[in-house]
Protein backbone atom coordinates (compact mmCIF):
# COMPACT_ATOMS: atom_id res chain seq x y z
CA UNK A 1 0.00 0.00 0.00
CA UNK A 2 1.06 3.83 -0.56
CA UNK A 3 0.12 6.64 1.69
CA UNK A 4 0.94 10.17 1.03
CA UNK A 5 2.10 11.05 4.47
CA UNK A 6 3.45 14.76 5.06
CA UNK A 7 4.07 14.82 1.86
CA UNK A 8 6.60 12.36 1.08
CA UNK A 9 5.08 8.93 -0.57
CA UNK A 10 5.89 6.51 1.75
CA UNK A 11 5.34 2.46 0.72
CA UNK A 12 3.93 0.62 3.68
CA UNK A 13 2.88 -3.30 4.45
CA UNK A 14 0.05 -3.53 6.60
CA UNK A 15 -2.91 -5.51 7.06
CA UNK A 16 -6.61 -4.63 6.08
CA UNK A 17 -7.47 -4.14 9.60
CA UNK A 18 -4.69 -2.26 10.63
CA UNK A 19 -5.81 1.75 11.47
CA UNK A 20 -3.99 4.11 10.15
CA UNK A 21 -2.58 4.71 13.83
CA UNK A 22 -0.99 1.75 14.16
CA UNK A 23 0.44 2.27 10.65
CA UNK A 24 1.56 5.83 11.44
CA UNK A 25 3.01 4.43 14.81
CA UNK A 26 4.69 1.07 13.90
CA UNK A 27 5.23 1.07 9.99
CA UNK A 28 6.23 4.42 9.79
CA UNK A 29 7.79 5.36 12.95
CA UNK A 30 5.55 8.43 13.34
CA UNK A 31 4.76 8.16 17.15
CA UNK A 32 3.55 11.95 17.52
CA UNK A 33 -0.09 10.49 16.78
CA UNK A 34 -0.61 9.38 20.50
CA UNK A 35 -2.77 5.60 20.92
CA UNK A 36 -5.29 7.06 24.24
CA UNK A 37 -8.70 5.18 24.51
CA UNK A 38 -8.24 3.55 20.98
CA UNK A 39 -11.99 4.20 20.86
CA UNK A 40 -12.36 7.29 19.44
CA UNK A 41 -12.86 9.17 22.33
CA UNK A 42 -10.02 11.05 23.00
CA UNK A 43 -8.55 12.26 20.22
CA UNK A 44 -5.05 11.84 21.13
CA UNK A 45 -4.30 10.04 17.93
CA UNK A 46 -5.94 12.75 15.65
CA UNK A 47 -4.43 14.00 12.43
CA UNK A 48 -5.73 15.51 9.10
CA UNK A 49 -6.57 13.61 6.00
CA UNK A 50 -6.91 15.99 3.20
CA UNK A 51 -7.48 18.97 5.70
CA UNK A 52 -9.99 17.10 7.81
CA UNK A 53 -9.24 16.28 11.07
CA UNK A 54 -9.64 12.49 11.79
CA UNK A 55 -9.15 10.23 14.80
CA UNK A 56 -6.61 7.65 13.35
CA UNK A 57 -7.83 5.16 15.12
CA UNK A 58 -10.76 5.08 13.87
CA UNK A 59 -9.60 4.76 10.55
CA UNK A 60 -8.57 1.62 8.67
CA UNK A 61 -4.74 2.81 6.94
CA UNK A 62 -6.00 1.44 3.50
CA UNK A 63 -8.66 4.39 3.60
CA UNK A 64 -6.48 7.09 3.31
CA UNK A 65 -4.66 5.66 0.29
CA UNK A 66 -4.92 8.53 -2.14
CA UNK A 67 -5.33 11.04 0.22
CA UNK A 68 -3.11 13.31 2.16
CA UNK A 69 -2.36 12.29 5.62
CA UNK A 70 -0.62 15.39 7.86
CA UNK A 71 0.54 14.36 11.05
CA UNK A 72 2.08 16.26 14.38
CA UNK A 73 5.53 15.71 12.85
CA UNK A 74 4.33 17.68 9.20
CA UNK A 75 3.68 20.92 10.95
CA UNK A 76 6.92 21.89 11.27
CA UNK A 77 6.73 25.33 13.29
CA UNK A 78 3.05 26.68 12.22
CA UNK A 79 1.72 29.51 14.18
CA UNK A 80 -0.37 26.84 16.36
CA UNK A 81 2.16 25.42 17.59
CA UNK A 82 4.43 28.67 18.66
CA UNK A 83 0.70 29.39 20.17
CA UNK A 84 0.77 26.61 22.84
CA UNK A 85 3.89 27.43 23.34
CA UNK A 86 3.41 30.99 24.57
CA UNK A 87 0.44 29.87 26.20
CA UNK A 88 1.45 27.27 28.26
CA UNK A 89 -1.21 25.31 26.68
CA UNK A 90 0.30 21.59 27.78
CA UNK A 91 1.02 19.92 31.29
CA UNK A 92 2.49 16.41 30.83
CA UNK A 93 1.71 16.89 26.83
CA UNK A 94 0.12 13.01 25.91
CA UNK A 95 -2.60 15.20 24.21
CA UNK A 96 -1.26 17.65 22.33
CA UNK A 97 -0.79 16.60 19.14
CA UNK A 98 -3.81 15.65 18.94
CA UNK A 99 -5.39 18.99 20.13
CA UNK A 100 -2.73 20.73 17.75
CA UNK A 101 -3.90 18.84 14.69
CA UNK A 102 -7.44 19.31 15.44
CA UNK A 103 -6.77 23.32 16.15
CA UNK A 104 -4.65 23.61 12.55
CA UNK A 105 -7.63 21.62 10.61
CA UNK A 106 -10.11 24.23 12.64
CA UNK A 107 -7.74 27.32 11.84
CA UNK A 108 -6.93 26.52 8.30
CA UNK A 109 -11.38 25.36 7.59
CA UNK A 110 -12.62 28.36 9.63
CA UNK A 111 -10.12 31.07 10.65
CA UNK A 112 -13.02 33.38 11.76
CA UNK A 113 -14.41 31.01 13.91
CA UNK A 114 -16.98 31.87 16.66
CA UNK A 115 -16.41 31.26 20.10
CA UNK A 116 -19.19 28.16 19.83
CA UNK A 117 -17.47 26.73 17.18
CA UNK A 118 -13.76 26.87 19.01
CA UNK A 119 -15.87 25.02 21.95
CA UNK A 120 -17.37 22.40 19.32
CA UNK A 121 -14.56 21.45 17.93
CA UNK A 122 -12.35 21.64 20.76
CA UNK A 123 -14.93 19.09 22.50
CA UNK A 124 -13.66 16.59 20.50
CA UNK A 125 -10.07 16.06 22.47
CA UNK A 126 -9.89 15.49 26.15
CA UNK A 127 -7.08 16.55 28.73
CA UNK A 128 -6.57 14.79 31.37
CA UNK A 129 -4.21 17.61 33.05
CA UNK A 130 -7.09 19.86 32.81
CA UNK A 131 -5.44 22.38 30.75
CA UNK A 132 -8.61 23.52 28.36
CA UNK A 133 -8.32 27.33 29.03
CA UNK A 134 -4.80 27.56 27.82
CA UNK A 135 -5.93 25.56 24.96
CA UNK A 136 -8.56 27.71 24.17
CA UNK A 137 -6.41 30.85 24.59
CA UNK A 138 -4.32 29.59 22.19
CA UNK A 139 -6.16 28.23 19.51
CA UNK A 140 -8.18 31.64 19.79
CA UNK A 141 -5.18 33.53 19.14
CA UNK A 142 -4.51 32.20 16.40
CA UNK A 143 -7.73 32.97 14.42
CA UNK A 144 -9.35 35.91 13.33
CA UNK A 145 -5.99 36.86 12.13
CA UNK A 146 -4.24 36.18 15.27
CA UNK A 147 -5.55 39.76 16.26
CA UNK A 148 -7.52 38.45 19.30
CA UNK A 149 -6.16 38.45 22.49
CA UNK A 150 -6.63 35.87 25.28
CA UNK A 151 -9.40 38.30 27.23
CA UNK A 152 -11.55 38.63 24.20
CA UNK B 1 -5.60 -3.49 17.16
CA UNK B 2 -8.30 -5.70 15.38
CA UNK B 3 -7.40 -9.72 16.29
CA UNK B 4 -8.36 -10.97 13.06
CA UNK B 5 -7.79 -9.73 9.41
CA UNK B 6 -10.24 -9.39 6.66
CA UNK B 7 -10.56 -8.73 3.01
CA UNK B 8 -11.11 -5.09 1.94
CA UNK B 9 -12.62 -3.99 -1.34
CA UNK B 10 -13.70 -0.27 -2.29
CA UNK B 11 -16.29 -1.26 -4.98
CA UNK B 12 -17.23 1.59 -7.29
CA UNK B 13 -20.96 0.45 -8.03
CA UNK B 14 -23.70 -0.51 -5.81
CA UNK B 15 -24.32 -3.89 -7.96
CA UNK B 16 -20.39 -4.47 -7.82
CA UNK B 17 -21.30 -3.99 -3.76
CA UNK B 18 -24.20 -6.48 -3.98
CA UNK B 19 -21.63 -8.83 -5.75
CA UNK B 20 -18.81 -8.62 -3.31
CA UNK B 21 -21.14 -9.46 -0.88
CA UNK B 22 -22.92 -12.78 -2.02
CA UNK B 23 -19.39 -14.22 -2.91
CA UNK B 24 -17.93 -13.36 0.23
CA UNK B 25 -20.81 -14.76 2.15
CA UNK B 26 -20.90 -17.95 -0.13
CA UNK B 27 -17.33 -18.28 0.85
CA UNK B 28 -18.59 -17.94 4.77
CA UNK B 29 -17.05 -14.55 5.67
CA UNK B 30 -19.46 -12.95 7.07
CA UNK B 31 -19.34 -9.56 4.71
CA UNK B 32 -20.59 -6.21 6.23
CA UNK B 33 -20.90 -3.21 4.53
CA UNK B 34 -18.43 -0.27 5.52
CA UNK B 35 -19.26 3.00 5.38
CA UNK B 36 -17.72 5.47 8.09
CA UNK B 37 -16.77 2.34 9.82
CA UNK B 38 -16.52 3.53 13.63
CA UNK B 39 -18.27 0.35 15.06
CA UNK B 40 -16.54 -2.29 12.68
CA UNK B 41 -13.29 -0.63 14.37
CA UNK B 42 -14.10 -0.17 17.60
CA UNK B 43 -16.35 -3.35 18.10
CA UNK B 44 -13.99 -5.18 16.38
CA UNK B 45 -10.93 -4.50 18.27
CA UNK B 46 -12.91 -5.51 21.08
CA UNK B 47 -13.96 -8.66 19.41
CA UNK B 48 -17.45 -7.95 19.71
CA UNK B 49 -17.80 -7.75 15.76
CA UNK B 50 -16.00 -10.39 13.78
CA UNK B 51 -16.10 -10.35 9.61
CA UNK B 52 -13.58 -11.61 7.15
CA UNK B 53 -14.40 -8.69 4.66
CA UNK B 54 -15.46 -5.43 4.44
CA UNK B 55 -16.97 -3.40 1.43
CA UNK B 56 -16.33 -0.03 1.50
CA UNK B 57 -19.57 1.79 0.51
CA UNK B 58 -17.86 5.04 -0.01
CA UNK B 59 -16.63 4.68 -3.81
CA UNK B 60 -20.39 4.15 -4.44
CA UNK B 61 -21.89 7.44 -6.81
CA UNK B 62 -25.20 7.50 -4.80
CA UNK B 63 -23.79 6.68 -1.71
CA UNK B 64 -22.26 10.30 -1.57
CA UNK B 65 -24.98 11.78 -3.06
CA UNK B 66 -26.08 15.28 -1.74
CA UNK B 67 -28.73 17.10 -4.07
CA UNK B 68 -32.10 16.93 -5.58
CA UNK B 69 -34.02 14.49 -7.82
CA UNK B 70 -37.26 16.22 -9.30
CA UNK B 71 -38.99 17.41 -5.73
CA UNK B 72 -36.98 14.94 -3.78
CA UNK B 73 -33.56 15.88 -1.17
CA UNK B 74 -31.62 13.03 -2.01
CA UNK B 75 -28.56 12.03 0.92
CA UNK B 76 -26.35 8.94 -0.08
CA UNK B 77 -25.91 6.58 3.22
CA UNK B 78 -22.12 7.19 2.32
CA UNK B 79 -21.96 11.09 3.64
CA UNK B 80 -20.38 12.21 6.86
CA UNK B 81 -22.61 13.76 9.49
CA UNK B 82 -20.23 17.18 9.10
CA UNK B 83 -20.97 17.17 5.47
CA UNK B 84 -24.53 16.94 5.86
CA UNK B 85 -24.18 19.08 8.81
CA UNK B 86 -21.96 21.85 6.69
CA UNK B 87 -24.01 21.65 3.21
CA UNK B 88 -27.02 21.84 5.65
CA UNK B 89 -30.32 21.38 3.26
CA UNK B 90 -32.54 19.89 6.00
CA UNK B 91 -31.71 22.09 9.45
CA UNK B 92 -33.57 19.48 11.57
CA UNK B 93 -31.30 16.67 9.86
CA UNK B 94 -28.12 18.97 10.72
CA UNK B 95 -29.03 19.60 13.91
CA UNK B 96 -30.11 16.47 15.14
CA UNK B 97 -26.53 14.44 13.27
CA UNK B 98 -24.85 17.50 14.62
CA UNK B 99 -25.68 15.62 17.99
CA UNK B 100 -24.10 12.79 17.12
CA UNK B 101 -20.65 11.88 19.28
CA UNK B 102 -18.08 14.95 18.81
CA UNK B 103 -17.22 16.89 16.20
CA UNK B 104 -14.01 15.15 14.67
CA UNK B 105 -15.83 11.66 15.02
CA UNK B 106 -18.94 12.83 12.62
CA UNK B 107 -16.30 13.39 9.91
CA UNK B 108 -15.79 9.54 10.12
CA UNK B 109 -19.39 8.65 10.85
CA UNK B 110 -21.64 8.54 8.20
CA UNK B 111 -25.20 8.56 7.67
CA UNK B 112 -26.24 4.95 6.68
CA UNK B 113 -23.42 3.77 9.25
CA UNK B 114 -25.57 5.64 12.25
CA UNK B 115 -28.92 4.72 10.91
CA UNK B 116 -27.72 1.03 10.51
CA UNK B 117 -25.54 1.21 13.21
CA UNK B 118 -25.18 -1.27 16.26
CA UNK B 119 -25.29 1.16 19.16
CA UNK B 120 -29.25 1.87 19.42
CA UNK B 121 -29.13 5.51 19.41
CA UNK B 122 -29.35 5.91 15.78
CA UNK B 123 -30.29 9.45 15.88
CA UNK B 124 -30.00 10.52 12.71
CA UNK B 125 -32.79 8.40 11.69
CA UNK B 126 -35.16 11.19 13.42
CA UNK B 127 -35.70 13.51 10.85
CA UNK B 128 -36.13 10.89 8.18
CA UNK B 129 -39.03 8.92 10.24
CA UNK B 130 -40.89 12.50 10.53
CA UNK B 131 -40.30 13.57 7.44
CA UNK B 132 -42.16 10.60 5.89
CA UNK B 133 -38.48 10.00 4.06
CA UNK B 134 -38.10 7.53 1.14
CA UNK B 135 -34.91 4.84 1.49
CA UNK B 136 -33.37 3.12 -1.42
CA UNK B 137 -31.71 -0.06 -1.28
CA UNK B 138 -30.13 -1.97 -3.65
CA UNK B 139 -29.63 -5.72 -3.64
CA UNK B 140 -29.34 -8.96 -5.64
CA UNK B 141 -32.96 -8.07 -7.60
CA UNK B 142 -32.02 -4.83 -8.04
CA UNK B 143 -33.07 -1.32 -6.05
CA UNK B 144 -36.40 -0.87 -4.28
CA UNK B 145 -37.27 2.49 -2.79
CA UNK B 146 -39.91 2.47 0.45
CA UNK B 147 -41.07 4.29 3.06
CA UNK B 148 -38.36 4.45 5.82
CA UNK B 149 -41.18 3.84 8.13
CA UNK B 150 -41.95 0.43 6.67
CA UNK B 151 -38.03 -0.56 6.82
CA UNK B 152 -37.00 1.11 9.61
CA UNK B 153 -38.72 -0.63 12.97
CA UNK B 154 -36.41 0.34 15.89
CA UNK B 155 -33.21 -0.74 13.43
CA UNK B 156 -33.29 -1.41 9.76
CA UNK B 157 -34.51 -4.49 8.00
CA UNK B 158 -32.82 -5.06 5.48
CA UNK B 159 -32.32 -8.51 3.60
CA UNK B 160 -29.04 -10.37 3.73
CA UNK B 161 -26.87 -8.31 1.39
CA UNK B 162 -29.08 -5.19 0.75
CA UNK B 163 -27.16 -1.98 0.67
CA UNK B 164 -28.64 1.51 1.86
CA UNK B 165 -27.67 3.57 -0.76
CA UNK B 166 -29.48 6.84 0.68
CA UNK B 167 -32.44 8.81 1.31
CA UNK B 168 -34.94 10.90 0.04
CA UNK B 169 -37.18 13.45 1.37
CA UNK B 170 -39.59 15.84 -0.21
CA UNK B 171 -38.76 19.52 -0.19
CA UNK B 172 -41.74 20.49 0.93
CA UNK B 173 -40.54 19.16 4.89
CA UNK B 174 -37.23 20.59 4.79
CA UNK B 175 -38.09 23.73 6.42
CA UNK B 176 -40.84 23.78 8.56
CA UNK B 177 -41.14 25.03 12.29
CA UNK B 178 -39.33 22.11 14.06
CA UNK B 179 -37.29 21.39 17.86
CA UNK B 180 -34.11 19.39 18.11
CA UNK B 181 -33.71 18.68 21.93
CA UNK B 182 -30.78 16.34 23.18
CA UNK B 183 -30.72 15.84 26.95
CA UNK B 184 -27.94 14.38 28.75
CA UNK B 185 -26.70 13.32 31.91
CA UNK B 186 -23.42 15.96 31.68
CA UNK B 187 -21.23 17.77 29.74
CA UNK B 188 -22.36 18.87 25.81
CA UNK B 189 -20.54 15.31 24.32
CA UNK B 190 -21.83 12.02 25.15
CA UNK B 191 -25.18 9.57 25.10
CA UNK B 192 -28.39 11.18 25.71
CA UNK B 193 -30.56 10.45 28.42
CA UNK B 194 -33.51 12.12 25.66
CA UNK B 195 -32.93 12.63 21.99
CA UNK B 196 -36.52 14.68 20.68
CA UNK B 197 -36.43 15.56 17.41
CA UNK B 198 -40.11 17.89 16.65
CA UNK B 199 -41.92 18.82 13.06
CA UNK B 200 -44.30 20.53 12.67
CA UNK B 201 -46.82 19.78 9.66
CA UNK B 202 -50.39 21.07 8.70
CA UNK B 203 -51.13 22.17 11.89
CA UNK B 204 -50.07 18.87 13.98
CA UNK B 205 -47.10 18.04 15.65
CA UNK B 206 -44.78 15.16 14.82
CA UNK B 207 -42.41 13.52 17.66
CA UNK B 208 -39.90 11.06 17.54
CA UNK B 209 -37.18 10.01 20.05
CA UNK B 210 -33.85 8.55 20.93
CA UNK B 211 -32.61 7.39 24.38
CA UNK B 212 -36.22 6.87 25.82
CA UNK B 213 -36.11 3.23 24.67
CA UNK B 214 -33.39 0.54 23.46
CA UNK B 215 -34.60 1.60 20.34
CA UNK B 216 -35.43 5.07 18.06
CA UNK B 217 -39.15 5.64 17.18
CA UNK B 218 -42.22 7.21 15.87
CA UNK B 219 -45.04 7.37 18.01
CA UNK B 220 -48.39 7.85 16.47
CA UNK B 221 -50.14 7.06 19.65
CA UNK B 222 -47.94 9.79 21.04
CA UNK B 223 -48.63 12.16 18.10
CA UNK B 224 -52.09 11.59 18.75
CA UNK B 225 -52.38 12.73 22.27
CA UNK B 226 -50.17 15.52 21.77
CA UNK B 227 -52.37 16.78 19.39
CA UNK B 228 -55.71 16.48 21.06
CA UNK B 229 -58.11 19.43 20.41
CA UNK B 230 -59.15 20.94 23.12
CA UNK B 231 -57.29 19.34 26.08
CA UNK B 232 -54.48 21.41 28.20
CA UNK B 233 -51.53 21.04 27.05
CA UNK B 234 -49.83 19.42 30.20
CA UNK B 235 -52.91 16.59 30.38
CA UNK B 236 -51.77 16.15 26.69
CA UNK B 237 -48.35 15.39 27.60
CA UNK B 238 -48.87 13.55 30.59
CA UNK B 239 -50.77 11.46 28.02
CA UNK B 240 -48.66 11.09 25.66
CA UNK B 241 -45.98 10.33 27.92
CA UNK B 242 -48.22 7.12 29.30
CA UNK B 243 -48.15 6.04 25.41
CA UNK B 244 -44.55 5.80 25.39
CA UNK B 245 -44.42 2.02 23.00
CA UNK B 246 -41.79 -0.05 25.19
CA UNK B 247 -40.16 -0.15 28.63
CA UNK B 248 -38.19 3.03 29.26
CA UNK B 249 -34.24 2.49 29.19
CA UNK B 250 -32.97 2.18 32.94
CA UNK B 251 -29.14 1.91 32.72
CA UNK B 252 -26.17 4.00 33.40
CA UNK B 253 -27.21 7.36 31.76
CA UNK B 254 -30.38 7.49 34.00
CA UNK B 255 -33.06 5.78 35.51
CA UNK B 256 -36.56 5.11 33.63
CA UNK B 257 -37.98 7.42 36.22
CA UNK B 258 -35.71 10.13 35.37
CA UNK B 259 -35.55 9.27 32.32
CA UNK B 260 -39.60 9.85 32.03
CA UNK B 261 -38.95 13.01 33.78
CA UNK B 262 -36.96 14.18 31.05
CA UNK B 263 -39.01 13.41 28.43
CA UNK B 264 -41.89 15.60 30.07
CA UNK B 265 -40.27 18.19 30.35
CA UNK B 266 -38.59 17.63 26.38
CA UNK B 267 -42.18 17.86 25.64
CA UNK B 268 -43.51 20.64 27.17
CA UNK B 269 -40.37 22.33 25.65
CA UNK B 270 -41.57 21.29 22.16
CA UNK B 271 -45.08 22.12 23.21
CA UNK B 272 -44.13 25.70 23.85
CA UNK B 273 -41.67 26.28 20.97
CA UNK B 274 -43.81 24.99 18.09
CA UNK B 275 -47.27 23.63 19.36
CA UNK B 276 -48.75 26.68 18.34
CA UNK B 277 -50.72 27.27 21.93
Amino acid sequence: MRLSVNGEERNVQSRAADTLLQVLRGQLGLTGSKPGCLNGDCGACTVTVDGIAMKSCLMLAVEAEGRKVTTIEGLRGMPIQQAFMENFAFQCGYCTSGFIMNAHALIASRPGASDEEVEEWLASNICRCTGYREIEAAVKSCLHGGVRSQDD
Amino acid sequence: MMPNDFAYDRPATAAEAVRLFGSFDAKGKSPMYYSGGTEVITFGRLGLVRTGAVIDIKGIPECRALGYVQDDLVLGAGLSLTEVEEANPFPLLSKTSGGVADRTARNKITLGGNVCGRIFYREAVLPFLLADSDVVLAGASGWRRLPIRQVFRGEMQLGQGELLLGFLTSRSYLSLPHVHLKRRQQWKTGYPLVTAAALRKDDRLRVAFSGVCPFPFRSAEMEEALNARGVAPAARIDEAVRRVPALVLNDVEGSAEYRLFVLRNALADIVDAIGGE
